[in-house]
């Protein structure tokens, strides 16, 4: 074991990744010589050379589209998009392509890519540097859509993502790069050191896809959540004193629903925190799915947290992000039905 | 106030509309045997020239003259007619049972037999074609793959491999190498490149090669491969099949007006030809240079063939609405079949007996392969994968809510 942050924990499954297996390549902007503009590659080619590790132009499609013909040929790679925001240049390649290859070859060719980009706001990142797109991927079928909010699960999931055959698009929130985010901006960064799930193992070892966790038990409400939300909802359960059973869903789709609907018939109550706004958003989804699932032992109408239905503001920011305050009122709503 | 006349906007269009000729003259020929060979190992910046003029071969008597002239027996290119003439057959009949309602919907290549069926001959095995939808000779000129397999997707029968989920054209054939033709134009032109940059990093030896269309090349994954081609030296051959059009649309609107497809290779520091589509001698000696240099690791390099689209875009098509009914008859580079039966004739490899007697084997093979493909069925009688198959491959393993929606459709119907 050791202390990682998340950068240092995914930069290990890439690490893990590249030395068991040979046609694990990566490459993205920035991403060589520099090792990343958050450092997530630092130092890989150094040790792996430039032919496994290498930097690409600025040209989103391209760096997709070519990661689909070396995944065609039979490679494994891992590309980057320095920010979810500027996925959208790739969309045709991942929606069309890379999602659609095995089932309309029947297997002939398949795209065991994955395709790690930045998400996620609370950082004063403004319009392109914050938005969560990952219902745009989740919609696509074909793909798997996976975001971490935790060290250890980062390197996990990562690993057990590159290793899938299918492609995986796996988003990491940047707000949780450094240290654990509960939406109070106005305390100190707190690090990755002083919490548990800061401790990985440093070899290789996977944290399987379509596996939820519970990531506080509790017996008053489900929290169905990912990301930096997971810590928003526990510092809401503790600032409201409601017992709420927070599910990290890690794997957003494909995902767990047997983990959430055991937790939702045991507590009656559901709420749904997502940053990404909120019409049509993935929470719609998940509201779906617990009402079809669970519909005779719902208690509440289901909530839902959001960010609201605009662009991501940059001096807004805090009116913006669903903070501590805005769902524990989710909580109480849900609580007072 | 600004000075001067006011701006306008200017809108290409092509010199021939229905009831009125096309003026050829925009196509910047050259004669046969006039254009330079350089060597493989040219620099992209020394075939700036090569981007301008037009590689050609055969001269208008069918003799093979000047520097391109390629070194290949007569058998060889004996074959290469018969694929050219296997591809045209196959079209015209395929054409037939698409109005007899036996496949849905099909796209011919007459006129552009020459480029895959040629192309494919220089290829290697191991080598991996990434088409578009029009490269059909790549698996016809081929003696591994079936014209059975082949209607079996397009009927998109109990046979198809594909499974009745894509649209006819739209094959895949690892073995062969030809990669899976998706209908999203342009996109398999970078994952050539990608293909090659895999090989490169594997230190392996085959080649890619990209296929794209005049219209396409406006598709911003145009510029993505040649980015990355030139970026990583990958070894990969870009083929722009100019030919003229791209459904309704003329040329010059995909920005080949006073310029040619090649010259964009060369901006992007790739080693570019302009060829005669319609030559086979031009394309073989042309597709071998370019292999070579890839090969070699010399890089990429971007071919225009310049061809005519001599039959409707597709089955859904009517040419006669946008351009003049007989303006192949008019295209200065003619079509690819009888000029290479004229050079073979000529040096006494071929005969106008020969010609009709594999003429008709080849259509007699057609319908053969025809006859045996309906016997596993089609669309139109039912005969297709079963149901439950539509819910396999989306993923490598099934998850569980496919299952649940797999079930439910056994269930309900």
């Amino acid at each position: 074991m050791a202390s990682m942050t998340m950068i240092q924990a995914l930069r290990s499954a890439m690490d893990v990744m590249l030395e068991r297996d040979d046609n694990v390549i990566i490459y993205g902007q920035d991403v060589g010589y520099f090792g990343g503009v958050f450092r997530c590659t630092e130092g890989l080619q150094a040790k792996y050379g430039r032919s496994r590790v290498f930097d690409a132009p600025i040209n989103e499609g391209g760096i997709v589209g070519s990661a689909i013909g070396m995944g065609a040929y039979g490679l494994r790679p891992v590309v980057e998009v320095q920010f979810a925001d500027y996925v959208y240049p790739a969309y045709d390649q991942i929606v069309s392509e890379a999602a659609r290859l095995r089932y309309r070859s029947a297997g002939d060719f398949t795209a065991p890519i994955t395709i790690r980009m930045p998400c996620g706001g609370g950082i004063y990142g403004g319009q392109t540097h914050s938005q969560s797109p990952e219902v745009l991927f989740t919609h696509v079928c074909g793909l798997r859509t996976v975001m971490p909010s935790n060290p250890r699960d980062a390197k996990g999931l990562l690993i057990a993502s590159i290793e899938n055959d299918d492609p995986v698009i796996f988003l990491e929130p940047k707000r949780l790069y450094n240290g654990p985010f509960d939406g109070h901006h106005d305390r100190p960064l707190v690090s990755w050191s002083a919490h548990p799930l800061g401790e990985v193992p440093e070899g290789y070892y996977t944290v399987p896809l379509e596996s939820a966790t519970v990531f506080r038990p509790g017996a008053d409400l489900t929290v169905i959540s990912y990301g930096t939300m997971v810590f928003v909802s526990e510092a809401a359960a503790q600032e409201t004193g409601i017992d709420a059973e927070i599910i990290d869903l890690r794997s957003l789709w494909p995902l767990d629903l047997e983990t959430l609907v055991a937790s939702v018939k045991k507590t009656g109550r559901c709420v749904i925190v997502h940053e990404a706004t909120r019409t049509s958003g993935f929470g719609a989804e998940l509201a779906a799915l617990v009402q079809e699932h669970c519909f005779h032992y719902l208690e509440a109408p289901i909530g839902r947290v959001a960010g609201w239905d605009t662009p991501y503001p940059h001096a807004q920011e805090w009116a913006y992000f669903p903070g501590p305050a805005r769902v524990g009122a989710a909580f109480r709503r849900a609580m007072e039905n | 106030m600004s000075q001067g006349a006011s701006l306008r906007l200017h809108v290409p269009e092509p010199t021939g509309r229905p009831g009125h000729e096309t003026d050829f003259s925009y196509l910047h020929l050259s004669r046969a045997g006039e254009v330079r060979k350089p060597p493989i190992d040219a620099l992209p910046a020394d075939t700036g020239d090569l981007a301008y003029t037009l590689v050609r071969v055969l001269d208008d008597e069918g003799r093979a003259v000047g520097p391109w002239v390629p070194e290949a027996d007569p058998e060889l290119l004996r074959r290469g007619l018969r694929a050219m003439m296997k591809t045209r057959a196959f079209d015209a009949r395929m054409l037939i049972a698409q109005r007899q309602k036996k496949i849905s919907f099909y796209i011919q290549c007459l006129g552009e037999e020459a480029i895959a069926t040629g192309h494919a001959l220089a290829l290697q095995q191991g080598d991996m074609c990434f088409p578009t939808y029009r490269q059909q000779g790549l698996l016809l000129a081929r003696e591994d793959v079936t014209m059975v397999e082949m209607i079996c997707e397009l009927m998109s029968n109990e046979r198809d491999p594909l499974k009745g989920r894509q649209l006819p054209v739209c094959y895949s054939m690892k073995r062969a190498g030809f990669f899976s033709v998706s209908g999203n134009l342009a996109t398999q032109f970078i994952q050539a490149v990608g293909w090659g940059m895999a090989s490169a990093i594997k230190g392996d030896t085959r080649i890619a090669s990209g296929w794209i269309g005049d219209g396409a090349t406006a598709e911003s994954d145009f510029h993505t491969a040649l980015t990355f081609a030139h970026v990583y030296r990958a070894p990969v051959i870009l083929n722009v099949v100019n030919n003229q059009w791209a459904i309704s649309t003329f040329q010059a609107i995909a920005g080949g007006e006073a310029t040619t497809f090649a010259a964009r290779g060369v901006g992007c520091g790739i080693a570019s030809l302009r060829v005669d589509g319609n030559d086979f001698l031009a394309v073989l000696a042309a597709s071998r240079w370019a292999a070579q240099r890839a090969r070699s690791n010399l890089g990429p390099t971007l071919i225009e063939w310049v061809t005519y689209r001599a039959g409707a875009h597709s089955t859904s098509d009517d040419p006669s609405r946008y351009r003049p009914a007989d303006d192949w008859a008019h295209f200065p580079l003619g079509d690819p079949i009888p000029r290479l039966a004229q050079h073979l004739t000529a040096i006494g490899a071929w005969s106008q007996q020969e010609h009709e007697q594999t003429r008709a084997d080849l259509e007699a093979q057609v319908n053969a392969a025809l006859k045996e493909a309906e016997r596993f069925g089609s669309m139109a009688d039912g005969h297709v994968a079963g149901a439950a198959t539509m819910f396999e491959d989306v993923y490598k393993d099934m998850p569980e809510h496919l299952k649940r929606q797999r079930e439910q459709l056994s269930s309900e119907g």
